[in-house]
């Protein structure tokens, strides 16, 4: 079975290229039993969208992600990120990918804590050789986008935990990626830190950003200019 | 906010990850140092390993050095010649060695004093120090017989206690003197020369001339009456010198008796007292000589080591366990880090290359501590027994390597194990 989302599409967001084209990408996991964890869907993002997907657990909000990230290959379908057919990679380029084209911001921040704030920034650049001169330079710049500048020097276990999720984004923003791609970016975080991580997300959309926020938190979910929710590995735009 | 400059680049090109070498370095030094404590207990292994190893092999040598340098002098500088089963005379029971050997092998360098030495058949001649023949036998003794030349007491480094030793005057002229060994003198009842005394063997009277003191090779000596070569020849018919006794000079044994030495004009290996003794013939005469300072020396390193190496290795071979495991669980534990490297951009390559640089790195860190406190362990053991320590140049640096090689070896799995992380499993498992 497949959603077509197709006619939604075009007229949505800022009228950029897309970032992203899903066609007809499924998931399935070999059982047994055999589990249709992301069923055949369209969905493109274009340049500049602030894409939320939301749906409960065990919806497959998951899966998408590992497969809008390149962390998981489809087992049916195309996927174009960027316009190339990320089908035909081998695991370097997917990395590479992933390393120059996606910012990804996890609900458990992932930072490592016995390195600074702004070491943890400059990791992302590690595997795309930038010069690190330049790499420090833009680690700062993406630090004080988040408002964290005051901050270069601590590591993460002296931060809020809003700091961290900050510190986070910094980090996925400093590649300045083609799509960045939060999951349950709020999960671990009270109300007011979660507002603090939304205005960020608001602030880099206004700045041109292409966003992907996964979540099963409605309030997230508003924040977003466009809102995906995705029911038993099913696609509906709402 | 400020505005998003984008990155000028051509969206159009896929990239393959590149990591740079110094990149490389700051992951795996921050890895390491990240976490000092497990950095300390990982490379405890192979630095107990490597001290075990270089302190045991540093002390053998230390060791081997000591004993050789207590090794009795003695043994070292002495030759014994003595006719053998080779040679043309083959099954001739006479000697080959000549009368004047004495004065043949003085002239060799090296030589420091020479002399031969027989037992003489006395045809079970009893000895007494008395004129008269006393019936009940109680003033006879069966004392044993040896004919020298006049250098055998320095050859044998003998000292006299009374009177002097006979020389080859003695010998040539066949007079009939006899030098006592000083069990002899005393079974004699003989402790003074002024009186003259002389004894009898058998029938035949001899003038003892003097009473030896001591000698420090040969101690059958010391319980005979001891005669000039050419008195042994005149009245007991003694056909040839049954051995040659050589004091030689430290070092010089190697030279006068290695049959390597020299060749002689038969063609035949020969040493040069072989030759100078029966130039004709050499090998009819066989040398003994001790083995050499440095023969010593590697036969008791060889055998400290044998025991040591084993120790040492067993420990070094556990210290690579201990890397392997607490690599392997450290690659466990740090299962989101790879995750999120992955995430970052980071082929397996560079996964592999991280952790198996970090376990390298921890065991080279191993090793230099290892080789450091090995050194100090032969230093400190040295100083406590007063030798000398004694050290191959090579074994600390070597030692080192070694620790690197085994951290390399070690880390080799976790390292694959690492690189094979699939992102996802990854990240799921924070």
């Amino acid at each position: 079975m497949s959603v077509d989302l197709e006619p939604a599409m075009p007229a949505r967001g800022p009228s950029g290229p897309a970032v992203i084209e899903l066609q007809e990408v499924g998931r399935t996991f070999p059982g047994p039993p055999a589990v249709d964890a992301f069923k055949p869907s369209n969905l493109t993002i274009n340049q500049g969208e602030y894409v939320s997907i939301i749906g409960p657990s065990g919806s497959g909000k998951s899966t998408l992600l590992h497969l809008l990230g390149l962390l998981d290959r489809p087992t049916t379908g195309t996927y174009l990120l960027d316009g190339i057919d990320t089908g035909s990679l081998g695991d370097n380029a997917r990395a590479g990918m992933r390393g120059s084209r996606i910012g990804f911001v996890f609900q458990s921040f992932h930072l490592l804590h016995h390195r600074s704030v702004l070491e943890n920034v400059e990791l992302a650049q590690v595997y795309n050789r930038m010069p690190r001169k330049e790499r420090r330079q833009r680690a700062v710049n993406a630090l004080e986008r988040v408002g964290l500048s005051h901050r270069l020097s601590f590591t993460p276990r002296t931060l809020s935990g809003g700091e961290r999720q900050r510190v986070a984004v910094a980090r996925a923003l400093v590649t300045e990626p083609s799509l960045l791609l939060a999951d349950e970016p709020t999960g671990n975080l009270d109300t007011e830190m979660s507002g603090e991580i939304m205005e960020v997300f608001d602030g880099l959309h206004s700045a041109g950003m292409t966003l992907a926020v996964i979540t099963h938190d409605l309030d997230v979910s508003h924040r977003a200019e466009r809102q995906v929710s995705i029911v038993d590995g099913t696609l509906h735009e709402s | 906010m400020t505005t998003l400059t984008p990155q000028v680049r051509d969206r159009s090109v896929v990239q393959s990850p590149k990591m740079g070498f110094r990149d490389l370095l700051d992951e795996m030094v921050s890895g390491l140092l990240g976490r000092p404590g497990r950095l300390v207990l990982t490379a405890l292994g192979t630095v107990l390993g490597i001290t075990a190893l270089v302190s045991t092999l540093g002390l053998a040598k230390t060791a081997g050095n000591q004993i050789v340098s207590r090794f009795d002098e003695l043994a070292e500088t002495r030759i014994v010649v003595s006719p053998s089963e080779n040679g043309f005379g083959g099954n001739d029971s006479t000697s080959s060695i000549p009368w004047n050997a004495e004065t043949r092998l003085a002239r060799l360098n090296g030589v420091v004093a020479a002399g031969t030495k027989s037992d003489v058949d006395v045809s079970g001649a009893l000895s007494r120090s008395v004129p008269v023949v006393d019936p009940l036998g109680i003033n006879e003794h069966q004392i044993s017989v040896i004919a020298t030349s006049g250098g055998l007491l320095d050859a044998v480094r003998g000292s006299i206690r009374t009177g002097r030793y006979f020389d080859n005057g003695h010998s040539d002229r066949a007079d009939p003197v006899v030098v006592l060994g000083p069990a002899a003198a005393q079974r004699l009842n003989i402790f003074r020369l002024d009186t003259q005394p002389a004894i009898f063997i058998g029938e035949q009277s001899f003038t003892v001339l003097g009473i030896i003191d001591d000698v420090a090779r040969e101690p059958d000596l010391l319980n005979a009456i001891v005669m000039p070569d050419g008195t042994a020849r005149e009245f007991f018919a003694l056909s040839a010198p049954a051995e040659v006794h050589i004091d030689a000079n430290v070092g010089a044994t190697a030279l006068l008796a290695n049959e390597s030495m020299t060749v002689s004009e038969s063609g035949a290996a020969a040493n040069m007292v072989q030759i100078a003794l029966t130039p004709d013939d050499p090998e009819s005469l066989r040398t003994q000589a001790s083995q050499g300072y440095t023969a010593v020396r590697q036969d008791v390193e060889g055998d400290v080591n044998a025991l040591f190496v084993v120790l040492g290795a067993v420990s070094l071979l556990v210290g690579g366990l201990g890397i392997a495991n607490v690599t392997l669980v450290s690659v466990l534990e740090r299962t989101p880090e790879i995750g999120l490297r992955r995430a970052l951009g980071a082929a397996r390559r560079h996964i592999a290359a991280q952790f198996l640089l970090e376990s390298t790195v921890t065991g080279l860190l191993g090793g230099i501590i290892g080789a450091s406190m090995g050194v100090l362990t032969i230093v400190a053991v040295s100083a406590s027994r007063d030798w000398t320590p004694v050290l191959e140049g090579y074994l600390p640096f070597a030692a080192v390597g070694l620790g690197a090689v085994i951290g390399l070896i070690a880390g080799t799995y976790p390292a694959l194990r690492a690189a094979q992380t699939e992102p996802i499993t990854a990240l799921r498992s924070s």
